[in-house]
């Protein structure tokens, strides 16, 4: 238990560290590969809170899909120059800044050792009904099924994001692709690794999707993987991202918060509420979903990190 | 101290970390960052929450680990629109600064524009 113990110290100076890193760092560059070396760290702080879930999503978004955004930012705004004098606060701010910061996690460090230890808790009822969905993972039944709401807005809120994202485009490059060409002669190097990992990762990316209904993954996490891949051949520019005014891509985008509500309301009809599912049927209607969520999260991450058009449409 | 404990400290430590940075440096993509440190801070403070309602043979409450898994999600959306439009002003302005423009500035602050 002491070992344990001296590990969990152990990360818990190091996730500290790097976070500081992120924050304190010369270069921008820098703190952005810090940034993505401190989401792998907390996915293992996540572990040692037995939210493997949870762990596995940081692992994928916070610190995979947004390291690839993050660090293609950095790169692109190398050229937008040091910080000028003027800009950087003085002493005293810094100061009054770090002594606002000390009292606001010092009262939260308060409110953490305060917490009785046993809290409120919904996971005898979480474990009550989990039989009637057909599900083993817990959290895969929060998401898809007790609080299905919650997830169709967050797919809608995804949509948005896209939304937002492309309408920051020129006005020439409205419904054009994102990103570059494919390549006439791919960077072999690069290449050769896309070809490798790919086929792999999409593998895994369903594996994670498809063990999410009993074991710790899901739809999340699988599509963020998925959408990984997809992001692997482009940069290798093996393939090129689609013109954003495709008529498929716009389906794929919309079709997982589509499907979820189209059964949201259907289950009106059959069972009797608004996101209920027959008795029975409830683990086919899940994956069925779950399907269409994993494809359209996938989609969504990958035009997320491709950014607005940058290219004229092709007629 | 428990492991679920010390998460919780760090999550409190990253929520002030972050805090600093959002405040302090004056460059847009930095200032993401920082955002994106307060935000995993918080969930891991929930994380605790979440560790503490263990109950019915899970070793976690499951309802927290949901809320922070799509938490993450919509932090990327934030976060992919945030650089876009700091992306964006670069490619307008020639450079990615949250500063008035020059035009609001007293004369003569304009020297260090290029």
């Amino acid at each position: 238990m002491s070992v344990l113990l001296a590990l969990d110290v152990g990360l818990a100076l190091l996730v500290f560290a790097v976070a500081a890193w992120t924050v304190f760092a010369p270069g921008a560059f820098a703190a952005t590969v810090g940034y993505v070396v401190y989401g792998l760290l907390l996915s293992l702080v996540w572990i040692r809170l037995f939210a493997v879930d949870v762990a596995l999503t940081e692992a994928a978004i916070g610190s995979g899909v947004t390291g690839v955004l993050l660090i293609g930012a950095a790169a692109r705004l190398r050229r937008a120059g040091t910080t000028t004098a003027e800009e950087t606060p003085s002493g005293s701010t810094r100061l009054f800044a770090a002594c606002l910061c000390l009292l606001v996690s010092a009262a939260l460090a308060g409110v953490v050792l305060l917490l009785p230890d046993q809290g409120p808790t919904l996971a005898p009822q979480a474990m009550e009904r989990l039989p009637e969905t057909g599900l083993g993972n817990p959290v895969t039944a929060v998401l898809i099924a007790y609080r299905s709401f919650d997830t169709v807005l967050e797919k809608v809120v995804l949509v948005l994001a896209v939304v937002g994202v492309w309408s920051l485009a020129a006005d020439r490059y409205w419904g054009g692709a994102p990103g570059e060409a494919r390549a006439e002669r791919p960077e072999p190097t690069l290449a050769f690794f896309a070809q490798v990992l790919a086929p792999v990762g999409i593998l895994v990316g369903v594996h994670v999707f498809w063990v999410g209904a009993d074991e710790p993954g899901g739809a999340f996490q699988g599509g963020a993987i998925l959408a990984a891949m997809w992001m692997i051949l482009m940069m290798a520019r093996l393939t090129e991202a689609p013109q954003s005014n495709a008529f498929w891509l716009r389906l794929a985008l919309i079709a997982g918060p589509v499907v979820f509500l189209a059964a949201g309301v259907a289950g009106v009809a059959v069972a009797g509420g608004f996101f209920a599912y027959p008795s029975g049927l409830a683990k086919p209607i899940i994956l069925f979903i779950e399907t269409f969520m994993t494809f359209t999260i996938a989609v969504t991450l990958a035009m997320l990190v491709a950014g607005p058009p940058r290219r004229e449409p092709r007629q | 101290m428990t492991s679920a404990t010390l998460a919780g400290l760090i999550g409190a430590a990253l929520v002030g970390l972050g805090l600093y940075g959002v405040i302090v440096d004056p460059q847009p993509l930095r200032k993401i960052l920082a955002f994106n440190l307060i935000g995993s801070g918080v969930f891991l403070v929930f994380g605790i929450v979440a560790r503490k309602g263990a109950a019915a043979g899970l070793q976690s409450d499951p309802v927290p680990q949901a809320m922070v898994i799509t938490g993450i999600v919509v932090a990327f959306a934030a976060s992919a629109l945030a650089i876009a439009l700091t992306l964006r002003l670069f490619e307008e302005a020639g450079r990615a600064t949250l500063r008035s423009d020059a035009g609001a500035n007293p004369p003569g602050d304009g020297a260090d524009l290029e």
